[in-house]
């Protein structure tokens, strides 16, 4: 065993040596994670509204007000007709047409209801439920004036239920708080997974592996000789990245940094295995680099790191049950946010452990096949 | 107990025969020249011996040790420089040298006694990257790391494929130190010239040993007439000797063709029958075979052996 401390000696010259490399490994994640959590937001903000309004009456006049002064919208004007408007959404030049009908007012104080049209354009599905759910609201709240004004209830004189929301764990629904643990988690899998893989399949290529397979180092101190080095600076990008969290974007760390450590550590494990599985079944680099790069883009988007895991089709919810970022995001974000302990998140940590043993085990035995 | 033992062994990728149905044996202390072109099976058979290929069928032993049962105990004892440069480039010359020594439990300086005739030459690039050397130094790093730890047999693939003339003879001076100091060596070249350098060879062709013997050995399986001959136009020669009813084979040698005749043909008949073909500047000499001679009458004995059979 006194071997592999040579091996990772020698790893660290190598890695210390490589000064491009190093600075990208440990540089290039912070950019991103800086970027991906400035940038990727599902805050909607500027929608474009037009209003096509037919029936020109005060009610007309203050639904159409109700989108004027809010951040969410931007009133872009009046609209003669409806096919104007139909025009303005398939140019893109307006994400919502609220189309008020004529009689709106007659009808609404004669009859006690009324209807209107919202047109969203749908390219962006995420962004047209959330336009359409904004503009429910609004126009909820104006229904709710204009009942309590006509009929002169008043709050006090029926019964009503108010919903007051309050959001846990991120009270101010701050998307970089949900957003940050998990970029850090993801971010591991570019240092464990893919540069171990490629620096391996690199030793098989320079034909150094063959050197070494002459030697008396057995195969097991020439792999865990290899990887222990990425986990460790996995493990510094992960610190780096937890410091810049709390530092630049204030990101509560409210359960044990233990146990994150814990979850960080078990994770980096898994991707350097999965990295040593895809080298072994690389002959260049380029392989590996494919390979790579169709499992992480898979990973990521099936992750939950994005979209909610739990909006998407059957199929690929079966598919996510192998996906080990998934867990790792759902246990970095719990135990970040909301504390949780290592029995809350004893299901990931359980699964996550399967994985670890399950894919060293194919790893060595597939890597104890080649030369 | 002899350094290597060959007994029957073949090795295939995929349909292709490499190394087939070979036995050889080399005695403690020889230099062994494995001679051969390339493609012949020569790199598969080290490979097999080094305990990094497993053979198809047969055994094969190296200093007493099964190469496929013994391999983890054998492993120390052998070195192995592969034919093409597999150390760290991005390591220096120094550290390639001390990283191989300690995965093997020992030091530079507990062996420095081995490798000092080579080593002092790399000693003023110590601290240059491998990867920054010439191809002469890479070579001779390459054999220091291979030598580090003492081995008992050492296994060189194609040491001199690639390097300039004098440092090849630079390369051969230092093995035949190396012989003198009890070390097997088996080498493996595709230079016929470099037989020559060698205590015995056995020559190699498509996964099949042809012969074995010491190199004046291999020279004298060879039987029939030899001619060399020389006229003005080497072109036009070649196809006639080829054309001529006495010739059995003929090759370019350099500036000469050497001619394999049928028995009892002198240079008397071929120089009237080139006279006849208006061919100047003749000159035509009886010569001794060399071991070229004898490889290429071997490999054409081989090849019509191979079709018929």
């Amino acid at each position: 065993m006194y071997r592999i401390r040579f091996i990772i000696e020698k790893e660290f010259k190598q890695i210390f040596r490589n000064k491009v490399l190093l600075r990208m490994m440990l540089a290039a994640p912070m950019m991103q994670l800086i970027l991906l959590s400035l940038a990727a937001n599902f805050e909607v903000k500027n929608l474009n509204i037009a209003v096509v309004d037919q029936d020109h009456t005060t009610y007309a006049q203050r639904m159409t007000g109700k989108f004027r002064f809010i951040d969410n919208f931007r009133f872009v004007g009046y609209l003669p007709a409806y096919k104007e408007a139909y025009r303005e959404l398939q140019a893109g030049t307006v994400d919502l047409v609220m189309v008020v009908p004529a009689h709106v007012e007659r009808d609404l104080t004669r009859d006690n209801k009324a209807q209107v049209q919202l047109m969203v354009n749908a390219i962006d599905g995420s962004k047209a439920g959330i336009a359409l759910g904004y503009a429910h609201t609004i126009l909820r709240d104006f229904n709710e004036a204009i009942r309590s004004e006509t009929m002169g209830i008043t709050p006090a004189g029926r019964v009503q239920i108010d919903v007051e929301n309050q959001y846990w764990y991120n009270p101010q629904l701050d998307y970089k708080t949900f957003m940050v643990p998990g970029i850090l988690f993801e971010l591991l899998l570019i240092v464990g997974g893919m540069i171990s893989a490629l620096n391996i399949v690199r030793e098989k290529e320079i034909g150094t592996q063959e050197q070494l397979n002459v030697t008396p180092i057995r195969k097991h101190e020439f792999i865990l000789g290899k990887l222990t080095p990425f986990v460790v600076i996995g493990l510094v990008q992960f610190t780096m990245g937890l410091i810049l969290g709390k530092l630049a974007f204030n990101i509560p760390v409210v359960g044990s940094p233990l146990l994150i450590y814990g979850f960080a550590l078990l994770f980096l494990i898994l991707c350097v295995g999965i990295g040593l599985l895809i080298s072994t079944i690389s002959e260049t680099q380029q392989q590996a680099m494919f390979a790579v790069f169709f499992m992480m883009v898979l990973f990521i988007l099936l992750s939950g790191l994005f979209s909610s895991t739990e909006n998407m089709p059957q199929w690929a919810q079966y598919l996510n049950i192998i996906n080990p970022l998934r867990y790792i995001i759902e246990a970095g974000r719990n135990v970040m946010l909301k504390g949780s302990t290592l029995q809350d998140m004893q299901t990931q940590f359980l699964t996550l452990s399967g994985m670890v043993i399950g894919v060293l085990a194919l790893a060595s035995f597939r890597y104890r096949k080649t030369v | 107990m002899d350094a290597i033992q060959i007994d029957r062994v073949s090795k295939a990728f995929a349909g292709t025969q490499a190394v087939n149905d070979v036995s050889l044996t080399v005695k403690k202390g020889e230099l062994f020249g494995l001679i051969g072109p390339d493609g012949a099976g020569k790199t598969t058979l080290f490979k097999i011996l080094v305990t990094l290929l497993r053979p198809d069928q047969g055994k094969a032993q190296v200093n007493g040790m099964d190469v496929v049962g013994d391999f983890r105990k054998l492993r120390p004892l052998i070195g192995y420089m592969p034919g093409r440069f597999s150390l760290y480039p991005d390591l220096s010359v120094e550290e390639n040298l001390s990283f191989f020594a300690t995965v093997f439990g020992t030091t530079i300086a507990a062996n420095y006694e081995l490798i000092r005739d080579i080593y002092v030459q790399l000693e003023p690039f110590k601290n240059r990257r491998a990867g920054a050397l010439s191809g002469g130094m890479k070579q001779k790093l390459a054999l220091c790391c291979a030598l580090i730890h003492k081995p008992d047999v050492l296994f060189l693939d194609e040491p001199t494929t690639g390097v300039d003339a004098v440092s090849r003879k630079e390369f051969w001076d230092m093995l035949h130190r190396l012989n003198e100091r009890g070390l097997t060596i088996l080498v493996s070249t595709p230079y016929m010239d470099e037989a020559g350098q060698c205590d015995r060879i056995a020559l190699m062709q498509t996964g099949q040993i042809l012969a074995v013997d010491t190199p004046a050995g291999v020279e004298n399986l060879f039987q029939k007439p030899l001619f060399a001959v020389k006229a003005r136009e080497t072109y036009r020669l070649i196809q006639d000797l080829r054309a001529a009813p006495f010739t059995e084979t003929c090759y370019a040698f350099g500036e000469y063709l050497h001619l394999t005749s049928l028995p009892s043909v002198t240079a008397e008949i071929i120089r009237d029958y080139l006279i006849q073909k208006y061919h100047e500047a003749v000159e035509i000499k009886p010569i001794k075979a060399g071991i070229e001679d004898s490889f290429m009458a071997l490999m054409q004995h081989h090849g019509e052996g191979s079709q018929h059979g």
